[in-house]
């Protein structure tokens, strides 16, 4: 039924098998693939249709009747994909990819790890068929076709073929020049010889400009990047698996250099945005507690300028900019200060009603706040003309923002009220509980009341 | 006129505050405090977060609890049965600390006074507020005893009569809004202590009471 195609090999849960260096690009359900000429082969009909940086897999739908066999049509015998024709009868059906394929002989696929030969192209008479993908799913059809033509000109399954024989004609030739003729730094070809001290010292440099240009290269264009960032991944999980053979064979605290170097490699992992995975292991990273601990010490001095309360924002700046260079993220900055609960450290983290987050000492009480507000506010000048947050952050010797979020909380425990007028917002104090309502007109003698009314009456 | 008052009100004060039992302070109190009209101000009059809704609920509700009395006194005093949200009302205003009550806190005293039956919107965008001082039921008892004490059981009159006749000016229902009276009388009707009945024009509306 299907002997045209290659046969693709699947995995017990039905993934593909990827063969060594092959990424998957794109994927789209729901797609038919059908020859232009019926007697290649038959239709295949809904499965799931997988582009990768080698092969086009077709993997049949869990709910296929018969059973399909995957299969895979490698990009190396693709000879030309036809561009999306958009007319007013492709608005009406499925959306299309036509692509033509190489056909060898015995009417399969044009396999190339076959071994059929080199002179194999499309110009020696070789047949060709056009295959079309009915994409019936939904799908991203056009953003498949853009991958496709990429993955198709970028011929990743050649890098490794000709990584092997490339090296191999470089050798031959260098040693066939060396004997023709004979001394000299450059070689019959024209290229500068590697010989001696000079000749290693040249290769040191060629090495370092082609690095310098590899990088370059990289970062001008964005997929040559994503390329680039498979050897990253596989940097990153060598340090991983490094970190974690590590940690695993040694008990704690055994060898302080040992240890000493893998929080380095944690650090600097880190630092490049990978989490470490020993994070998750031991109840927040090295990292994140030290960041901690530093930022408590800190913290300390700050605090006692600001009156034992400082708005969360306000330690974020100033501790960056003590930092200098490696500047912490409000994300690092909030973890740090949520460990605080863990250790034994004289600051907390704590959150007003308002939402507004401030770090304060341990030993500051509200009581204590809520006291020196009281005595503040019951002052005849007080008791007249109310406090404003500013009057309150100046008396208390803390932020305006502080006094406020003081002063709110004093008012939500039934101590200020508030009066809200064009001159702004002011506070008095509350002198609600002691009128009675049944007897609105009397006034307690030694109470808050007469106390407001004897101050109030003197301002004349 | 006021520093006179004021040095007065201090001696006052200072002699009161010798006695060991704490005494009834409204005078002293009350001649401190502007008036508005007749209509003698209590001290937390002043108060200036007396005019701006509290956010805290128990404060809230004290402070509701104290604009509803001095509505109802204040309107009960000034005869007055209907207050218009958009309109200058002097209750809601204090120009000694210049403080002025703010829409949605006049709605909201307003709303809780209704809540409790001692007022009634009008309308339902909330701009008119009928306020009763008195309830329906407390002005047909007043109206019956009216009835009684002038010995007009089984005669006739006018709503007009009712409102401004010189029998009504001894008693609260001389200037009675209309519309409060016209319901104290229905009430009255389905109890059928009277029958009302049209006349040539809406003014001339008569009531046969059978009291």
């Amino acid at each position: 039924m299907s002997n045209f195609f290659s046969k693709a090999e699947v995995t017990s849960s039905g993934r593909p098998v990827f063969l060594r260096n092959e990424v998957e690009c794109h994927l789209l359900s729901g797609v038919d693939l059908e020859p232009e000429d019926h007697h290649h082969f038959s239709p295949l009909k809904s499965g799931i249709f997988i582009l990768t940086t080698h092969r086009l897999l077709w993997l049949p739908s869990s709910s296929a009747t018969t059973p399909t066999s995957a299969s895979a049509i490698p990009l190396a015998a693709i000879s030309h994909i036809f561009s999306s024709q958009k007319s007013l009868k492709s608005v009406f059906h499925s959306p299309r990819i036509r692509f033509q394929v190489l056909v060898s002989p015995d009417g399969r696929v044009f396999d190339p790890g076959s071994g059929s030969g080199s002179g194999f192209s499309s110009g020696s008479g070789s047949r060709s068929v056009v295959v079309t993908a009915v994409v019936r799913g939904k799908g991203d059809c056009d953003g498949f076709l853009v991958k496709f033509w990429d993955s198709w000109r970028t011929r990743a399954w050649e890098s490794n073929e000709t990584s092997g024989s490339g090296s191999g004609t470089g050798l031959a030739s260098g040693s066939g020049a060396g004997t023709g003729t004979g001394g000299g730094l450059y070689s019959a070809d024209g290229s500068v010889r590697m010989v001696g001290v000079a000749g290693i010292l040249r290769k040191e440099q060629e090495m370092w400009e082609s690095t310098d240009k590899s990088l370059q290269d990289a970062f001008q264009d964005l997929n040559a990047l994503m390329s680039k960032a498979q050897e990253m991944v596989k940097l990153a999980e060598k340090m991983r698996q490094k970190l974690l053979s590590g940690t695993g064979s040694q008990t704690s605290g055994t060898n302080d250099e040992d240890m000493g170097s893998k929080e380095e490699i944690q650090d600097w992992l880190l630092s490049v945005g990978i989490i470490s995975p020993v994070t998750k292991e031991s109840a927040g990273a090295l990292y994140h507690q030290q960041l901690s601990r530093q930022l408590a010490d800190f913290v300390t001095t700050p605090l006692e300028r600001a009156g034992g309360m400082i708005n969360l924002i306000d330690a974020y700046c100033l501790f960056n900019r003590a930092r200098g260079t490696e500047l912490i993220s409000p994300d690092d900055m909030l973890q740090a200060c949520s460990l605080w609960e863990k250790f034994d450290v004289p600051v907390m983290l704590r959150k007003f009603d308002s939402g507004v987050m401030v770090i304060q000492n341990k030993s500051h009480s509200d009581e204590e706040v809520f006291a020196r507000i009281k005595s503040l506010v019951t002052k005849p000048e007080a008791l007249r003309n109310g406090i404003s947050p500013t009057d309150a952050a100046m008396t208390l010797g803390i932020a305006p923002a502080m006094a406020k979020e003081h002063l709110l909380t004093a008012e939500s425990k039934g101590l200020l009220c508030r009066d809200i007028s064009p001159d702004g917002f002011r506070f008095y104090i509350n002198l609600f509980p002691e009128i009675d309502p049944c007897n609105i007109y009397f006034v307690k003698d030694y109470g808050i009341c007469s106390t407001w009314i004897k101050a109030v009456s003197t301002s004349g | 006129m006021v520093i006179i008052l004021i040095s007065s009100l201090r001696f006052r004060l200072e002699a009161e505050n010798f006695s060991p039992i704490s005494i009834y302070c409204e005078g002293s109190t009350c001649r401190e405090m502007q008036k508005l009209g007749d209509f003698k101000l209590p001290h937390f009059f002043n108060y200036p977060p007396y005019f701006t809704l509290q956010p805290v609920r128990e404060t809230r509700e004290k402070q509701v609890q104290l604009w509803k009395e001095l509505i109802l006194d204040y309107c009960r005093t000034q005869k007055i049965f209907v207050i218009k949200l958009e309109e200058e009302f002097p209750l809601f205003s204090n120009s000694v600390i210049e403080r002025t009550l703010s829409h949605e806190a006049r709605e909201a005293f307003l709303s809780a006074l209704a809540a409790e039956g001692r007022a009634e919107w009008l309308d339902k965008g909330h701009r008119s507020c009928l306020i009763l001082w008195h309830r329906i039921q407390e002005w047909a008892d007043i109206i019956v005893n009216f009835v009684k004490d002038n010995g007009f059981e089984d005669s006739v009159m006018t709503v007009e009569e009712i409102r401004f006749g010189i029998e009504s000016r001894r008693t609260e229902l001389h200037g009675i809004d209309r519309t409060i009276l016209m319901r104290a009388l229905k009430l009255l009707e389905q109890k059928g202590k009277l029958a009302i009945f049209k006349g040539t024009s809406t003014d001339d509306e008569g009531i046969k009471f059978s009291v």
